[in-house]
């Protein structure tokens, strides 16, 4: 017992009987979560699995209705502000402000999050440069690509050294290439920070190579949760993450579920700024 | 190349003290963006120019000309200037709103809610860059009117007054926009109700006409009505006419606290 309290990494994130209700749809049911710190965690689903509504609860967008969600121990209900301190979020849409440069979008950042005055434009400079758009920081945001809006969106959640990056679908809409370029900056950010992830994605592959557990999303409900590896393992041999979804779920990402509603919104995600 | 470190866990207690001491860095970083669009894009500016110019050319000139409307010893033209530069303050705060809106929309609302700002600071800083952004076209009005012949003051200490009412008036209507934004949720149906609103708020006001000669419902109105006190004040302020300044403030004080409060504990519902 002593040895296994010693073992336990601090947890980043505790989530417990999560109940969320839009009016009588049950959007969230009965969630149990847990994040270790330093962990890259991944919430996979199809479209109204919850996985958005599961984060915007854990980022104090949503009220608790139901269950229990601590950040890095603090409860979300009662702790806001130190929890929004300790997380750096990207939402599921690409949401940078278009009528502002890159830097000047960072630099608001780093004013809310209170970055002291004296090192504000150096660590405005840092994230810019950590992302790769020092050559881009002064055009509008409005002439990004999406691929870079995003990259921008990371330096927005950086700025304040969070303990906890929040992804909802990060990659959403992009093309293979800018896909593959925001996961490298998160994995070199994991690689020279040890910051916690959780992440959301509907792309199987991407989860399978950027967490080392993931959390299977279903109508609400978590079916199955472990290390990828562990997960395949189960179903023997050769098995790909896409037939563990479909074993637990009785459905393929493609197919299930997807109200108007819901596609709708991911198309939104898909399009360029404003 | 990642050269981002993890910060310390900040310290929670105090932190509605410490909030309420960062509350100026808050008002001031969004009053810089407000800035910074305005600086990106100028077109705006001139051409939220264009009404209030053709309201001070046409009606203003032609009413001057055949002395309808009786405004005692000072000149239409100088009785009706303060008049409209309420107004044009009054449709671009009217407007922020819908720029809440739309900043939900893209998504940004969002991520403004997670960073660790109250949503009252954050309705506050909207309140402050409105009436920023309202100085900014107030100031080329007022050189349309001074261009015209109207008699401004010369007076600094005025001119402040002047400043300080156009923030607060701003900041109220920004908020009442903000309120009902909260409350309606979405873009199309604010600009209904914005347009539906904003010219009854110019007309039953002493922008255009003097109370006195007001039909007895119109002066109820009127007096309800905190773009009365707002005029009265600049028209006192900027070029002379009678008006009761310390009134004009507590009125435009007490309606933007209210209007703060209110839309603040209504600007998370836009975001659910
Ligand atoms: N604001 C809302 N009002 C009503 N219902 C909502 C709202 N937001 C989400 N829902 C519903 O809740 C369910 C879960 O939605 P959620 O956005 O959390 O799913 P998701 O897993 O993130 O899906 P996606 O992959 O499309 O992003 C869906 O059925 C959706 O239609
Ligand atoms: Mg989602």
């Amino acid at each position: 017992m002593a040895e296994q309290v010693a073992v336990r990494r601090a947890t980043a994130l505790r989530a417990s009987g999560l109940i969320y209700r839009f009016g009588q749809h049950v959007a969230v049911d009965h969630v149990d979560l847990d994040v270790a710190a330093g962990e890259a965690f991944g919430l996979l689903g199809p479209n109204g699995a919850g996985k958005t509504t599961t984060i915007r609860i854990m980022t104090t967008l949503l009220p608790v209705q139901e269950g229990e969600v601590d950040v890095f121990g603090r409860d979300v209900r009662r702790a806001k502000m130190a929890v929004r301190r300790s997380i750096g979020y990207l939402p599921q849409q690409l949401s940078a402000d278009a009528a502002l440069t890159g830097r000047e979008n960072v630099a608001l950042f780093a004013r809310l999050f209170d970055v002291p005055s004296r090192e504000r434009r150096d660590r405005v400079a840092e994230v810019l440069d950590a992302v790769g758009l020092t050559p881009s920081a002064d055009r509008l945001a409005k002439t990004y690509s999406g691929g870079m809006v995003r990259r921008l969106e990371l330096a927005q959640a950086l700025v304040n050294r969070p303990r906890m990056l929040i992804l909802d679908e990060p990659t959403i809409g992009l093309d293979p290439i800018a896909r593959g370029d925001v996961w490298q900056h998160v994995r070199d950010l994991r690689e020279s920070t040890g910051m916690t992830v959780l992440l959301t994605t509907h792309y199987m592959d991407e989860a399978d190579q950027m967490c080392d557990r993931i959390a299977l999303m279903h109508e609400g409900s978590i079916r199955a949760c472990g290390p990828p590896d562990e997960l395949k393992a189960t179903l023997g041999p050769g098995t790909t993450l896409e037939e563990v979804f479909r074993h637990y779920t009785g459905g393929t990402l493609d197919e299930q579920g997807g109200s108007f509603r819901d596609v709708r919104q991911t198309r939104r995600t898909a399009r360029r700024l404003g | 190349m990642t050269s981002v470190r993890l910060g310390e866990p900040h310290a929670g207690s105090g932190e509605a003290v410490a909030s309420l001491a960062r509350l100026p860095n808050r008002i001031g970083a969004l009053c810089l963006v407000e800035l910074q669009k305005l600086r990106h894009d100028r077109t705006e500016l001139v051409t939220r120019s264009i009404q209030p110019a053709l309201w001070l050319l046409i009606f203003g000139t032609t009413f001057t000309r055949i002395r309808a409307i009786p405004t005692g010893n000072v000149p239409y033209l100088d009785f009706l200037a303060p008049g409209i530069l309420a107004q044009s303050a009054l449709f671009i705060s009217i407007f922020f709103g819908i720029q809440v809106i739309w900043e939900r929309d893209a998504g940004v609302l969002a991520k403004l809610l997670v960073t660790p700002t109250p949503r009252a600071a954050l309705v506050t800083a909207k309140a402050f860059a409105a009436g920023v952004r309202a100085i900014a076209q107030v100031v080329i009005v007022l050189v349309l009117a001074a261009l015209l012949g109207v008699d401004l003051t010369v007076n600094p200490l005025r001119w402040l007054a002047a400043v300080l009412v156009v923030v607060l008036g701003s900041a109220f209507f920004c908020c009442l926009s903000i309120t009902i934004a909260g409350l309606v949720l979405t873009r199309e149906r604010l600009m209904g109700i914005g347009q539906a609103i904003t010219m009854p708020l110019f007309f039953a006001s002493n922008a255009l006409y003097p109370v006195a000669i007001m039909p007895v419902w119109l002066k109820v109105l009127s007096r309800v009505n905190p773009l009365s006190y707002e005029v009265d004040a600049l028209r006192g302020m900027l070029v002379g006419t009678p008006h009761n300044l310390a009134l004009d403030v507590v009125v435009l004080v007490v309606a933007a606290a209210a209007s703060i409060s209110v839309a603040s504990a209504l600007l998370g519902r836009l975001a659910r």
